[in-house]
């Protein structure tokens, strides 16, 4: 049981990590700031929510899931709103670069 | 080598590289940004070290309040532009020579320690259970260096005045010039009216654990002035006055009751700031509460700037 675990653990917070890494090069690569805050919200949403999922089973108790849990929704709320929040700044000043 | 060595070399290399950046980056803006995220990273490498109290400190105050401080500062600069003179080069030659002179001084300090270092960390461990409190950062810095926790808070205060003493004499007492941002129905406001509650409960916990597990009074009080500050960036509440008496109040409750306890120490105990027996972890929890409120406070105000205009009757 323990191995099973163990083995979607890994698999889990690798798929994170895959879709952390699509963000980074998305941020470098994409040609204008609307299109870079797409692939940073694709990292909060999937990739930290795979790492959190992967994470779940290596918690002590349902207190630290919860706690867990809470870490990523707290992380989609901010991450949401901030990035409507430039968004519209650069829709009413111009993105500059 | 294990793989969690070459994390640690990678994060120390990547530590290097940003804190390198905020000092090359010629733009102010640029620079705090990258200052946060050099905080961050030191919170990171707390983590490693096994401090996570100074880790959660680190990432609370050395990144994310200190960079809303100092983006303040870029936007007031900004605003100000027009009579920025360029220092000339004996004032930065002096700087530089300086700055090398400290920073000689920390790489002797760490490339050269003494053969054992000094500790009393031993010490601390077979009396905490004395204090009734499970975390030993908690206990060193409310039962063996009380003295230093009641300055620290003191310290903030006197930042706060030196803020307020900034502005000039018309509009003193007055509201300081914390740029909101109100628009009705904006996802600001959304996040201003959603997340508060959700802040205040982490800051309770936060506060709460901080006996028996990493957290404490700063680390509480930095996430009350940030749904604080929050609440006041969406004009969901005004900034107050400077001159409000329960301002005042709040601001100094928590140094006041810490210094009330400690001098009821001469008489409950043999000193001051000596808990009696039996009762140092409730004692020490109400200080932690009352701190938390006032440092809340205080880092709101600090970071809501000196007053820039007067109260409209």
């Amino acid at each position: 049981m323990k191995l099973a675990f163990d083995i979607f653990t890994v698999s889990s917070v690798s798929a994170g990590a895959l879709f952390f890494l699509a963000g980074t090069v998305g941020l470098l690569r994409f040609p204008d700031s609307l299109t870079r805050l797409h692939a940073l919200t694709k990292v909060d949403n999937l990739g930290l929510g795979l790492v959190v999922l992967g994470l779940l089973p290596q918690t002590n108790g349902l207190f630290s899931a919860f706690k867990l849990v809470s870490i990523w929704l707290l992380v989609q709320l901010s991450g949401a709103i901030v990035t409507q929040l430039i968004a519209g700044a650069v829709r009413q000043h111009g993105s500059h670069g | 080598m294990t793989i969690l060595s070459f994390f640690d070399i990678g994060l120390v290399v990547l530590i290097l590289g940003v804190g390198a950046w905020t000092i090359a980056a010629r733009e102010a803006f640029a620079a705090v940004i990258a200052f946060v995220v050099y905080g961050l990273l030191l919170a990171i490498a707390w983590v490693r070290l096994s401090a996570v109290d100074v880790a959660l400190t680190e990432a609370a105050i050395g990144g994310g309040m200190t960079g809303m401080l100092m983006l303040g500062a870029v936007a007031r600069l900004r605003s100000a532009k027009g009579n920025d003179t360029r220092t000339g080069l004996p004032v930065r030659l002096v700087a530089g020579v300086l700055c090398a002179l400290i920073a000689v001084g920390l790489a002797t300090a760490i490339l050269l320690p003494p053969e054992a270092i000094p500790t009393l960390a031993p010490t601390v461990m077979e009396n905490l259970a004395q204090t009734g409190l499970g975390n030993p950062v908690a206990g060193v810095l409310f039962v063996y260096r009380a003295l230093d926790t009641l300055l620290e808070k003191v310290v903030l205060l006197l930042a706060l005045l030196g803020v307020w003493s900034s502005a000039p004499d018309s509009v003193w007492g007055g509201i300081p010039g914390l740029r909101v941002y109100a628009r009705p129905n904006s996802t600001l406001t959304f996040l201003a009216q959603l997340l508060p509650p959700v802040g205040i409960v982490v800051a309770i916990y936060m506060c709460w654990v901080g006996a028996k597990e990493p957290g404490g009074a700063f680390q509480g009080g930095t996430v009350l002035a940030a749904m604080w500050l929050l609440v006041m960036i969406a004009g969901l509440e005004s900034v107050p006055s400077i001159s409000q008496p329960w301002l005042h109040l709040l601001l100094v409750v928590g140094p006041v009751i810490f210094l009330v306890i400690g001098l009821a120490g001469f008489v409950w105990a043999t000193a001051f700031l000596a808990y009696p027996s039996g009762y140092a972890k409730p004692l020490i929890v109400v200080v932690e509460v009352a701190l938390t409120v006032s440092i809340g406070v205080a880092l709101g105000m600090l970071a809501a700037g000196p007053p820039e205009r007067v109260q409209q009757q």
